[in-house]
């Protein structure tokens, strides 16, 4: 108990970063837009949401800071593949490189400077549960946050009116265009959250996890959010499933480290990769096999009216 | 009141695409110049910088064409996979896969003999890489896999792969703790031009960016890559093997990233250290669309990335700017190159009210 308590608690906190970004995905690759480039958006938000914090002192003015640099950044993505119907994937690609490079060349002088981020509370009652309060409810506001936004994101995308609007936009945009819905708007909407939110995951590294700013810190966490959408089958509920799985490996990976054990470091860094593609595999696999269900229909394909497929 | 709108156009010369690609990286160096001035880094001063770095001098121009090499290579690998629509962004791992063939060639079979260790280390890098790009070709055309994902997260297992190799076993014990393997011998290294740090690779690369072509142009299996790209489902209808084409061009784009990285441990480096293979997988991707997959186009491409790159390190001397910089300016001029690419498949028309084109349309579509 005393190892695995904080150990699991670890993982909440290790995984939710990353469910910042896999949420924000689902509801952009709802829409039919594929974003890859979560990577270069979280990095974006975590140096925002560094610059802001340490100039005004307030974590949550950094994190709105996150969470808008993503919208921003963002927009380009989605002007050229909504508006110029674009290659996703490339302008994904040059998103992640742009992101990247501005961030870094942002924070040149900045690296390893610390900041005074959120601190964890514990939630009166619930925290005294035994295993369970200990577990999930000794955490900063941010985990508790999106603890309410995978339930709200599930209500909304399965049993709302806008939900349904957006699942249909990414399912079959000829279909919505004919009921009236503007295609464009919608993914534009989706599209822009999504990377906000992205940047909100990055926000949350910077301001929270690590309270400090390192170049290029995200590490690969924004292309495991990638492949975590595609575990998640763009449900928030297995979404969450998903990043405390991959949380929980790297809190195991750092806590190996930490004791000292007799595997070498690089094998234990390799592990949430490798991880990763092993569980991507599995669900390719049960998804050939019918079991589960594919991506949306039309996701990556841009949308022109006048054109016909 | 009119508006504007665009039309399918019937057909582009390459002269018009040339022309599109440059007004494109115009574009994406006026953008980036904005973005310097906002960050308080004078654009001139820098972009002058570059220039003076890469093409200023001899050395300069040297340095350039040695970072060519490389992203030729990953450019070709990219290519060879993107003409199918397969992703393949894992030039980097297979890069890394190549050199640490390469490194375990000398390490284990060492001949004094610069004929057998050329012959040794060039197969063992390609079929290393070819095999580390495989791996996902396989998953993708048996599962679905998303190729995306699986090649990124065997570019982070080959790196760890290659720490866990240079911090341990092949750790060089007169290194004084650096991650790097002991100095290849003579007899392992490629040979230089001149004074020059311009290896045998820049050969290799260009022989291979003309056999890309003629593959692509003119054998039935670049026939049948390019209709696959276009088309799985003609593809399939003439009976064309998709599993096997995805195999076999993973494994072909795999083999030219491998072999990239044999020209980088055995031309520059002269050893396996850490961090020899910089960003060369990702700016391959660039090189790949800015030549708009034509191989013979990638090296050319590539030494204008090579100017961006060596101009970069100046950069990082003169005014201490990040190689970060150099990736948001190619960040910069692939959003740009893709927004360019609009002009020369479509047409802006003006249309009157109704959306009536107030010139009859011929050739449109």
């Amino acid at each position: 108990m005393d190892i695995l308590i904080p150990m699991l608690a670890a993982a909440i906190r290790s995984g939710t970063p990353v469910l910042y970004s896999v949420l924000g995905e689902i509801l952009t690759e709802r829409s039919g837009v594929m974003n890859l480039g979560l990577e270069g958006l979280m990095l974006v938000g975590a140096f925002a949401g560094f610059a802001v914090t340490q100039s005004t002192g307030s974590p949550y003015a950094g994190l709105a800071a996150a969470f808008l640099a993503g919208v921003l950044v963002t927009l380009i993505h989605a002007f050229l593949c909504i508006t110029m119907g674009a290659n996703q994937v490339v302008s994904g690609l040059a998103l992640t490189m742009f992101g990247g490079g501005m961030s870094g060349m942002l924070g040149r002088g900045h690296i390893g400077e610390t900041i005074k981020g959120l601190s964890p509370f514990r939630i009166p009652i619930l925290g005294d549960i035994p295993l369970i309060g200990p577990v999930l409810f000794h955490h900063d506001i941010m985990v508790y946050i999106s603890y309410i936004l995978v339930a709200a994101l599930g209500f909304f995308i399965f049993r709302t009116r806008p939900g349904m609007n957006l699942r249909a936009v990414g399912e079959n945009p000829r279909a919505s265009d004919a009921m009236g819905l503007s295609v464009a708007g919608i993914r534009y909407f989706y599209t822009l959250v999504g990377g906000g939110l992205s940047g909100i995951a990055g926000g949350y590294l910077s301001v929270v996890y690590t309270q400090m700013w390192v170049e290029g810190m995200t590490s690969g966490r924004g292309w495991i959010a990638v492949a975590l959408v595609i575990f998640s089958i763009w449900h928030p509920f297995r979404a969450a499933l998903g990043c405390y799985l991959f949380g929980g490996i790297d809190a195991l990976q750092m806590r190996m480290q930490a004791a000292g054990t007799s595997i070498p470091a690089p094998l234990l860094l390799m592990l949430p990769y490798l991880m990763t593609l092993v569980v991507l595999t599995f669900i390719s696999i049960r998804k050939r096999q019918g079991i589960l269900l594919g991506a949306p229909a039309s996701l990556g394909n841009p949308f022109r009216r006048e054109e016909r497929e | 009141m009119t508006k504007w709108r665009l039309e399918p156009r019937a057909s582009s010369s390459i002269f018009f695409s040339a022309a599109i690609t440059s007004a494109s990286l115009c574009a994406a160096l006026v953008a980036g110049g904005v973005l310097m001035t906002l960050m308080k880094v004078n654009p001139l001063v820098s972009y002058s910088e570059i220039l003076r770095g890469a093409l200023g001098s001899g050395y300069g121009f040297s340095e350039t064409l040695v970072k060519a090499i490389p992203i030729t290579l990953t450019g070709l690998a990219c290519l060879f996979s993107f003409k199918m629509m397969i992703w393949n962004i894992g030039a980097e791992g297979q890069l890394v896969m190549g050199a640490l063939a390469s490194a375990a060639v000398v390490r284990y079979f060492y001949f004094d003999s610069h004929v057998a260790m050329f012959i040794l280390m060039f197969a063992a890098s390609a079929i290393s890489g070819g095999v580390w790009g495989a791996i996902p070709g396989f998953l993708k055309g048996r599962w679905a896999v998303n190729e995306i994902i699986a090649t990124l997260m065997l570019n982070y297992i080959a790196l760890y792969t290659m720490d866990f190799m240079l911090y341990g076993a092949w750790k060089d014990p007169m290194s004084m703790g650096f991650p790097m393997t002991a100095p290849f011998p003579d007899s392992a290294r490629l040979w230089r031009f001149g004074n020059t740090r311009v290896h045998a690779g820049i050969v290799i690369a260009v022989i291979v960016s003309f056999l890309a072509w003629i593959v692509m142009r003119w054998t039935q299996w670049g026939f049948e890559i390019r209709v696959i790209g276009e088309s799985q489902r003609a593809a399939r209808y003439f009976g064309m093997s998709i599993m096997r084409n995805i195999l076999l061009v993973m494994f072909v784009s795999g083999a030219i990233a491998g072999i990239c990285g044999f020209g980088e441990v055995a031309g520059l480096q002269g050893r396996l250290s850490r961090g020899f293979a910089v960003g060369y997988g990702f700016t391959g991707v660039i090189v790949a669309w800015l030549a708009r997959l034509n191989p013979l186009a990638v090296p050319l491409v590539a030494f204008l990335m090579g100017i961006l790159l060596v101009g970069g390190d100046t950069l990082q001397v003169v005014m201490a700017l990040p190689l970060s910089s150099v990736q948001m300016i190619q960040g910069m001029i692939l959003f740009s190159i893709l927004g360019g690419e609009l002009f020369s498949k479509y047409r802006l028309r003006r249309v009157g009210a109704a959306g009536r084109s107030d010139v009859p349309t011929e050739g449109a579509v």
